[in-house]
């Protein structure tokens, strides 16, 4: 077999499988948006033009949803950088037992976020939770009360995710040439010198990486929210999707409402996918 | 870090292990809870203050693998005395076992979405895999027209939101048959994996020296031959690292699977929640389908230490 016929042989497959199950079913839900479709109705789709997506931009309720998840995207993604880069910086000096250390503090990010997030259902227990118990907080309703149950979540996640920038952050830490810090040793120069002029520019980048993709995560955060909490308030745009597809069966409406949350991760993915080419090429 | 040893640098040393050890222990409660809760007894689990001393019992597990129902009244001794000790347990804590009209012990949910989770995992790492590496093999060695742009295309599949790939495909899939069906997680698992193992794998097959294989070619093999008796054994690691990851995946999905399955092909992670409903959940029981549940992942992950941040970095960060 000739090179040519070989290259073809490995890639084609892999570009038709994910063309097939990917961006047809996209293109498929693309004429659906222009519809008001109800799955749950064998009355015929109505091409409705663009008024889902009219709808859609204008409805109060939807950018709720979208404010909503801004303000956990931005509480969650900042715990998880000051705690990770926190532990990251504890752990990058001589510490004995360093490895098994540092994975049992992975263990969090690798495991189920539904099933590990349902049991913090029984640690956030108003009653009974160790959580309350731990900071003698009394009965302080962590999930039911509509001002809490958002923040609730995004703690869990920082407790999952952290160790993600951690485990990034280590790597950029790591890499910091040491002759740097002699030199400002001989130099004299403070810790805080040494860490904002030394340490933070060379481990800015990795560190971005971890921002950007935990935002793209947490931007799509499903599964622990829909767990956890059934406050309006911690309704994020994954769960709103969710719900409209599948509960209220607006099959057209949601298709309309995939496609404008579909545009904002292909746009926060580009951002990526640049900043990931240009660390890489360093 | 530096060679030359202060007292102030080994004070600040000291607290920073100090400090490691706290953080440690504050990570690790809820992953320890889950672990303590699953061989509580039921009455142990919700206590105030929280138990932690106790003596550790499997009735969680039993409960866990067996339908059970409430015993209205308890049992007579007799009957009580003919039960196998982990009949024993059930009917302790004031339940009793469900049997058939023949007799025979009613299995609770569990064990079937445990080997659904494991059919879907282990065929579609798989998949994801073998398909992954031959195309990481093709991007690498050879001339692709327009190469970042399908590397590109081929990450930004893994981007998307489940929910909105899920709408079209729960479609789609109500054509053809294959909503919850086994097949049809594992189709969508393969593609989600695919675009990771792909790009994972890159990086892996990159590293190995193109020398081998020249010289390989010019003994006379073909470059098939070449692929399979170099290449691969090269690349074994890599693609064991890669596998362990997809199968964490797979294990771990909820959104297609809650979407997807409902019965016939339903996984673990939409299960269990399911299983809390309203009222007062007995959390032992919780705590052992979680605890199994996690384990796998917990040994995978020790094992993958190494190549942790690699994976998570999808091959940018190598160490």
């Amino acid at each position: 077999m000739s090179d040519l016929t070989i290259r073809n042989l490995f890639i084609i497959p892999t570009i038709a499988f994910l063309i097939i199950f990917n961006i047809f079913p996209l293109l498929y839900s693309l004429g659906y948006s222009f519809t008001d479709f109800r799955a749950s109705t064998n009355a015929p789709a109505n091409f409705v033009g663009l008024q889902n997506y009219h709808y859609l931009l204008t409805d109060p309720f939807i950018w709720r949803n979208f404010t909503i998840t801004a303000k956990y995207v931005i509480v969650s993604v900042t715990g998880q950088v000051i705690v990770g880069f926190g532990m990251a910086m504890l752990l990058n000096r001589d510490i004995p037992l360093k490895g098994l250390i540092t994975t049992l503090l992975l263990l969090p990010m690798m495991l189920s976020m539904a099933v590990v997030g349902l049991f913090w259902k029984l640690l956030y227990d108003p009653s009974f939770g160790i959580i309350n118990y731990g900071l003698g907080l009394g009965k302080f309703e962590w999930l039911a009360d509509p001002d809490v149950a958002l923040y609730a979540v995004a703690l869990t996640d920082i407790w999952m995710w952290s160790p993600f920038v951690m485990l990034l952050s280590l790597a950029g830490l790591s890499a910091v040439p040491k002759h740097l810090y002699e030199a400002a040793e001989i130099d004299r120069a403070g810790s805080f010198y040494t860490f904002f002029r030394i340490t933070l520019p060379l481990v800015a980048p990795i560190v971005m990486i971890a921002i950007i993709f935990r935002t793209m995560e947490a931007f799509k955060t499903f599964d622990l929210a829909y767990i956890l909490s059934s406050q309006p308030t911690a309704e994020l745009i994954a769960i709103r999707l969710y719900k409209m597809a599948f509960l209220e069966w607006q099959t057209g409406m949601s298709s309309a409402f995939a496609y404008i949350v579909l545009v904002m991760v292909v746009a926060i993915t580009n951002i990526y996918v640049k900043y990931l080419n240009k660390v890489k090429e360093r | 870090m530096a060679a030359v040893r202060t007292p102030r640098e080994i004070f600040l040393n000291r607290v920073a292990i100090a400090a490691v050890m706290v953080v440690l222990l504050i990570m690790l409660v809820p992953i320890y809870w889950i672990g303590s809760t699953a061989f509580k007894p039921r009455n142990l689990a919700t206590t105030i203050p929280p138990t932690v001393f106790f003596q550790p019992e499997v009735s969680p597990f039993v409960k866990l693998m067996t339908k059970r129902s409430q015993l209205r009244k308890p049992v007579e001794q007799e009957v009580y005395d003919a039960a196998p000790w982990w009949e024993k347990m059930v009917l302790d804590g004031g339940e009793k076992v469900v049997r058939t009209g023949k007799g025979k012990i009613r299995p609770s949910g569990y064990g079937q979405r445990f080997t659904n989770s494991l059919i879907v995992s282990i065929i579609s790492t798989f998949l994801a895999v073998s398909m992954g590496t031959l195309t990481a093999y093709g991007f690498s060695r050879f001339k692709v027209k327009g190469e970042d742009d399908w590397l590109f295309f081929i990450l930004s599949t893994r981007m998307l939101p489940p929910v909105v790939v899920a709408i079209p495909m729960y479609l789609m899939y109500r054509v053809v048959g294959l909503n919850d069906s086994h097949l049809g997680l594992i189709i969508l698992y393969t593609a989600f994996n695919l675009s990771f193992s792909v790009w994972i794998m890159k990086g892996f097959i990159d590293e190995i020296p193109r020398e081998y294989e020249e010289a390989a070619l010019v003994d006379g093999y073909t470059r098939i031959q070449a692929f399979f008796k170099i290449v691969l054994p090269e690349a074994m690691t890599g693609i064991a690292a890669t596998a362990v990851f997809c199968f964490i995946t797979a294990w771990n999905e909820y959104a297609f699977a809650l979407i997807m399955t409902n019965r016939r092909a339903q996984t673990a992670p939409p299960y269990i929640p399911s299983q809390v409903g309203s009222g007062l959940p007995d959390w032992t029981v919780i705590a052992a389908g979680t605890f199994l549940f996690l384990l796998p992942v917990a040994i995978f992950t020790f094992l993958l230490r190494n190549h942790l941040l690699r994976g998570m970095s999808f091959g940018a960060i190598r160490k």
